[in-house]
């Protein structure tokens, strides 16, 4: 009784209930199918928010005011709200610290932008010309903010994407037009490329202005929300961020460390939050993924158990001209193995379109990892066996008489 | 052909079905001794434990008390695999019902003991062709069960009972679903067969089927009641 015999039998057991062995089939190839599905859009996903938060540059720290309240005894605010950053410490960080490259002071607020009659509300962000290498952020069309509109405090406006989709109409070129941002007119200089989305910000959705602008004329405020800056080495970035520490709370006039009112966090700090947060997400699309995977499996037992208790007489009768234990064992396990791995070759192809159309609709890269397939083919096996097994040995036990004499 | 080497000889056989008060003795005490090459039909009234003895012959049950010797070996010391083993090599069953795999040609039921003996048959194609032609089906081989008649899924069942060239062939009322004319013909093949060497034990309840041994043996409640030789042969 050789492995290619066992499959010729089951797959004439098989075909002879096409119906059945179809839908049973069905339940395992979707849950193969889901597995390698889910486990790509979680990969894609991951992929997506790393290497667009490693497109912000890899090199980058970023100092952002600690939290409000704290200092009065009152109650703490979330990180992020005091206004404790000024532009004195950016420039003192440009003069003093000679491991960083480059500076880069933001501010950024909320305001209704219109143009004509339409009209968006959006994120304005107060920024000076070195924001675009800091960032390596690039316009598509036009210029960036110059340095004369920093100093002059020009209202001029660089917009994204989404900003240019949700004011002007296709075909309309935006730049030279006049847009209003809180009642004051801007003149569009430049459109920024399309960066997508980082983290939980989407980077299209704002309008660039001078950073003079954005604290003079329009929120009149001369706090910064945030300090991105450029290391000259990456490997410097730890001691970078020592020296900017130590500067600011000299600035600060704070002996404590631990009284810091501002945070420095890094490229990897970030990266590694995202990731945790995608690789959690990825189990747990997963694991909904295998339960259904284990349904399919439990489907497949009972129709063995259906198919075994359907043909006791062929038991019987192959016992009776010298079936053994291990040959009616042998038989039943391949049709049920026959049928798990058939569903799970299909749940692959299944899996793969689905990962295909996610990434399409999510927009990241169409990754199926080795490991998601094989992991999904080798465990579609292990459902056959496993639940292949117990009805399996229920038909080799059936004793030949019995089973010749079952109606 | 009787050539006097015991084949088959059974010492207190016993079968008893379910326990307590409802226990039925299917069979009594059955002493019996058959020789190689002889040719016997097993009568009695319905529930007289012919098929029970046939099931014990054939190494598809074992007795509650008693020994079994088939060809010199003790079957009752048997484990289920060596008794798959001698239901293979040694005895050829055919059944009342046919017992065909469906959807299966006559050829790959004839194949089918050929599948699980321990010897690797080089033509086993060849072999269960042989077989077929010796039951007169050489034309038939590619037919499915239900293209077939009754006689001639008999037919395809003797073929299969033969292939692995068993000593004994044990029918359990071959010719029971089965017209006289068909019937007839299949009596003809197992007494070709007999003459040709084999060992036959056939149930009957028809008493000109039973005329084609040659040797009857009546049972009545699990009991032997009469055993004697036809003579007109």
């Amino acid at each position: 009784m050789n492995i290619i015999k066992n499959i010729k039998i089951a797959w004439r057991g098989l075909s002879a209930n096409k119906m059945r062995s179809g839908l049973t089939m069905l339940g395992i190839m979707i849950g193969v199918g889901a597995v390698i599905a889910m486990i790509s859009v979680g990969n894609g996903a991951t992929a997506s928010v790393t290497s667009r938060i490693q497109s912000l540059g890899s090199n980058l720290l970023m100092i952002m005011p600690g939290s409000a309240g704290i200092a009065f005894g009152g109650a703490r605010q979330a990180a992020g709200t005091a206004t404790t950053l000024t532009n004195d410490d950016a420039d003192a960080i440009t003069k003093e610290v000679p491991t960083v490259e480059m500076v880069s002071p933001e501010f950024s607020g909320s305001a209704q932008v219109v143009y004509l009659n339409r009209n968006v509300n959006t994120r304005i962000t107060g920024v000076v010309p070195e924001y675009q290498e800091v960032h390596n952020s690039n316009v598509a069309f036009g210029e960036f903010i110059r340095p004369e509109d920093q100093n002059a405090q020009s209202r001029v406006a660089v917009l994204g994407q989404n900003v240019v989709s949700d004011l002007f109409s296709q075909g309309d070129s935006p730049i030279g037009k006049t847009i209003k941002i809180k009642n004051l007119p801007f003149l569009v200089i430049g459109i920024m490329e399309k960066k997508g989305q980082a983290g939980f910000q989407n980077l299209d959705d704002q309008v660039f202005i001078p950073l003079s602008t954005a604290q003079k004329r329009l929120f009149g405020s001369d706090n910064l929300q945030s300090i991105s800056i450029k290391v000259k080495n990456e490997d410097e970035m730890e001691l970078a961020a020592n020296q900017i520490s130590t500067l600011l709370l000299h600035q600060h006039k704070i002996d404590n460390p631990n009284n810091a009112d501002f945070r420095i966090m890094n490229q990897t700090d970030i990266l590694s939050t995202m990731t945790q947060v995608s690789a959690t997400f990825t189990m747990l699309l997963g694991g909904i993924a295998a339960i259904s995977l284990i349904v399919g499996g439990i489907g497949i037992m009972n129709i063995m158990l259906v198919s075994v208790t359907e043909r006791t007489r062929e038991i019987g009768l192959r016992k009776a001209v010298g079936a053994k234990r291990k040959d009616i064992l042998g038989q039943f396990l391949t049709e049920s193995v026959v049928l798990s791995l058939l569903g799970g070759s299909m749940g692959l192809l299944l899996g793969f379109i689905g990962s295909y159309i996610f990434s399409i609709i999510g927009g990241w890269p169409f990754v199926v990892s080795m490991t998601s397939v094989l992991l999904a083919f080798l465990f579609s096996a292990a459902v056959g066996i496993f639940f292949g097994i117990y009805p399996a040995r229920r038909a080799s036990l059936l004793s030949p008489i019995e089973a010749l004499r079952y109606e | 052909m009787i050539n006097g080497k015991t084949i088959i000889k059974t010492i207190g056989l016993t079968k008893i079905y379910g326990s307590g008060e409802t226990a039925v003795k299917a069979l009594q005490n059955v002493m019996l001794t058959v020789c190689e090459g002889e040719f016997v039909a097993i009568m009695g009234p319905s529930g007289s434990g012919k098929s029970t003895l046939l099931h014990l012959l054939g190494c598809l049950d074992q007795p509650t008390s008693g020994h079994y010797l088939l060809d010199g070996v003790v079957v009752g010391e048997l484990d289920d695999d060596q008794l798959a083993e001698i239901r293979n090599e040694k005895i050829g069953f055919v059944f009342q019902q046919f017992n065909l795999l469906l959807r299966t040609s006559a050829l790959d039921n004839v194949i089918l003991p050929l599948t699980y003996g321990p010897r690797k048959t080089r033509d086993v194609r060849g072999k269960a062709l042989e077989v077929l032609r010796a039951v007169g089906l050489e034309h038939k081989v590619g037919s499915m069960p239900n293209e077939l008649s009754g006689g001639q899924q008999q037919r395809v069942a003797i073929a299969r009972a033969l292939v692995n060239n068993p000593s004994i062939i044990l029918a359990d009322e071959p010719t029971g679903n089965l017209d006289t004319k068909s019937g007839n013909e299949i009596m003809t093949i197992f007494k070709k067969l007999n003459q040709e060497g084999k060992t036959v034990i056939l149930i009957t309840h028809e008493k000109h089927i039973a005329d084609y041994a040659k040797r009857i043996i009546h049972l009545q409640d699990g009991k032997v009641i009469s055993d004697e030789k036809v003579v007109n042969h």
